[in-house]
């Protein structure tokens, strides 16, 4: 990627904006949310080509170090996508999800990110378009809020 | 008796306590009475840099470095005692994780000395006049160490050998320590692989003799120490009260959840887990308050569940945010600032 020269430092705002592709990360539970992001991709529904997949068997997996060094490594926002509440695989591990989620955000406003660079979503296989959906919205959140404050280190 | 070997002890950013742990061991001060001299050891006595920095390198056989890297003075002995030192030992919570002083990772430079040097209620101080790290006067060039913005620490400006955590590391840790370095100067026996943390592999948990819930653990509601009366016999986290020791290395005997405390977490991170603060949230967060109401809450009601922890932050990385993956906070540059 070329963005990380050209935001370290502090561009001039309108250069900053145009030149900003976020690098954002998403993670999608094996039996929902992957089912229906890849959904989203054979129906072809338009997304914004800024982020990247990592499949995990169940949200739960998304040990809170993942995110924690998904921001160390300079992603701009993190999503983590699972099962609907009732609806998880493995009985209850989305409601673990949401609750390390809940206090991950609350840690990484104390570590100084704005909380909305993590973002949680329920996503079923059959909801291609909520993928999309959550996407877009994710990209344009993140976009506003700018590059990390970690981007290239501290 | 061959001839004496030679150790030194140094603080950097610490409190002293680690300095008086070492004298705590007893009798066994005697053991390292008979095969060593101390060579420096700034709390002790008065001993100079420049007597270290003329001594040849690798000369002194065990250097106990505690205390955090928080200027530039911690840095360059932490440097020196490297050269000059055989064995290379990371000693206490702050130099293995940050410590205590590592929590001043959540703000900077100009923020401390705002506060110390300017705002505090007893600071009298109109021209906010504070430490530079060169000052001339007419009798010369004054020179004080450079305060750094982040708090480092040890084995991240020098090579360590090995760490003994603990917020001082207990007695029975510091024993062992000797033990290993006088079994090895007096008879050859090797010493511990590179790198060995000089504690126990198990968790915190294992070593605490409190009752612990073993088939579907739960929380109802979170409890700071205070409030409550917790049972003598019961895990302290089963009680409400958050207590680091899933998270949390033995070694340490579980003193604090034996003296009705919970544990803070000064032993660090368990084997193998970098991020103690990543693993106590998550443990946390198997916890709290699952009902059969659950699927019917929206992730509001789960943000106000959560909110019973007060300073996730504080709570989780109270001695090693320096060892932290995010390592400080850092702040939002964009046109939407994070509200604190
Ligand atoms: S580890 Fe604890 S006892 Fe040792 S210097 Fe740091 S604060 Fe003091
Ligand atoms: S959580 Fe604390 S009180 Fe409970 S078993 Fe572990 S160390 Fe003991
Ligand atoms: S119980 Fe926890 S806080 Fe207390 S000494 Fe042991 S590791 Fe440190
Ligand atoms: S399997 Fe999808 S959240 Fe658990």
């Amino acid at each position: 990627m070329s963005t990380e020269a050209a935001h370290h430092g502090s561009p001039t705002a309108s250069e900053g904006e145009k030149a900003f592709d976020p690098k954002l990360l998403v993670f999608c539970c094996n039996w929902c949310s992957y089912a229906g992001a890849d959904l989203a991709g054979v129906s072809r529904l338009q997304m914004p080509p800024y982020f990247r997949v990592i499949r995990v068997m169940c949200s739960a997996r998304v040990d809170p170090e993942f995110v924690l060094r998904a921001f160390e490594r300079g992603a701009d926002g993190v999503l983590v996508a699972g099962c609907h509440p009732a609806d998880c695989h493995y009985i209850g591990g989305n409601y673990r999800t949401r609750r390390r989620i809940a206090l991950l955000k609350m840690l990484i406003q104390q570590f100084g990110f704005d909380p909305e660079r993590l973002k949680l979503e329920w996503v079923s296989a059959g909801e291609g378009e909520k993928f999309q959906k959550t996407i877009v919205e994710f990209t344009n959140t993140v976009k506003e809020l700018g590059p990390s404050p970690y981007r290239g280190g501290v | 008796m061959a001839e004496k070997i030679k150790i030194a002890q140094y603080w950097g950013a610490g409190c002293g306590g680690c300095d008086v742990a070492l004298l705590d061991i007893d009798a066994k001060i005697l053991d390292v009475h008979a095969i060593a001299e101390v060579v420096f050891w700034p709390i002790g006595f008065d001993g100079k840099i420049k007597d270290i920095e003329a001594m040849p390198d690798k000369s002194i056989t065990v250097s106990f470095y505690n205390g955090a890297i928080r200027n530039s003075e911690n840095e360059h002995i932490a440097k020196l005692l490297r050269q000059k030192s055989v064995i290379m030992i990371s000693f206490g919570s702050c130099a293995c994780y940050g410590g205590t002083p590592g929590l001043a990772n959540v703000t900077n430079r100009k923020e401390i000395y705002e506060t110390v040097y300017k705002n505090t209620q007893s600071t009298d101080n109109p021209n906010f006049v504070v430490p530079q790290t060169h000052t001339k006067v007419k009798e010369g060039e004054l020179e004080l160490p450079e305060f750094y913005d982040t708090v480092k620490t040890l084995d991240e400006v020098v090579d360590v050998d090995y760490f003994m955590p603990g917020c001082p590391p207990t007695t029975n840790l510091i024993a062992m320590a000797v033990d290993a370095v006088a079994q090895h100067v007096t008879k050859g026996t090797p010493l511990p692989p590179k790198g060995t943390m000089i504690a126990s592999d198990k968790t915190l948990c294992d070593e605490c003799k409190r009752e612990r819930v073993e088939k579907g653990r739960r929380i109802e509601k979170i409890y700071q120490a205070y409030e409550i009366k917790p049972d003598p016999k019961k895990c302290l986290l089963d009680q409400g009260i958050i207590c680091i020791g899933p998270a949390t290395r033995a070694g340490c005997g579980a003193m604090c959840p034996n003296a009705q405390m919970p544990c803070r977490g000064c032993m660090g991170p368990t084997k193998g887990v970098m991020e103690q603060g990543a693993s106590m949230l998550s443990a946390l967060s198997s916890l709290l308050n699952i009902t059969d109401a659950e699927s019917k809450m929206s992730e509001d009601q789960i943000m106000t569940l959560m909110m019973q922890v007060k300073d996730p932050l504080g709570t989780f990385y109270a001695f090693t945010l320096p060892k932290s993956a995010l390592k400080r906070a850092v702040t939002e540059r964009g046109r939407r600032k994070a509200v604190n």
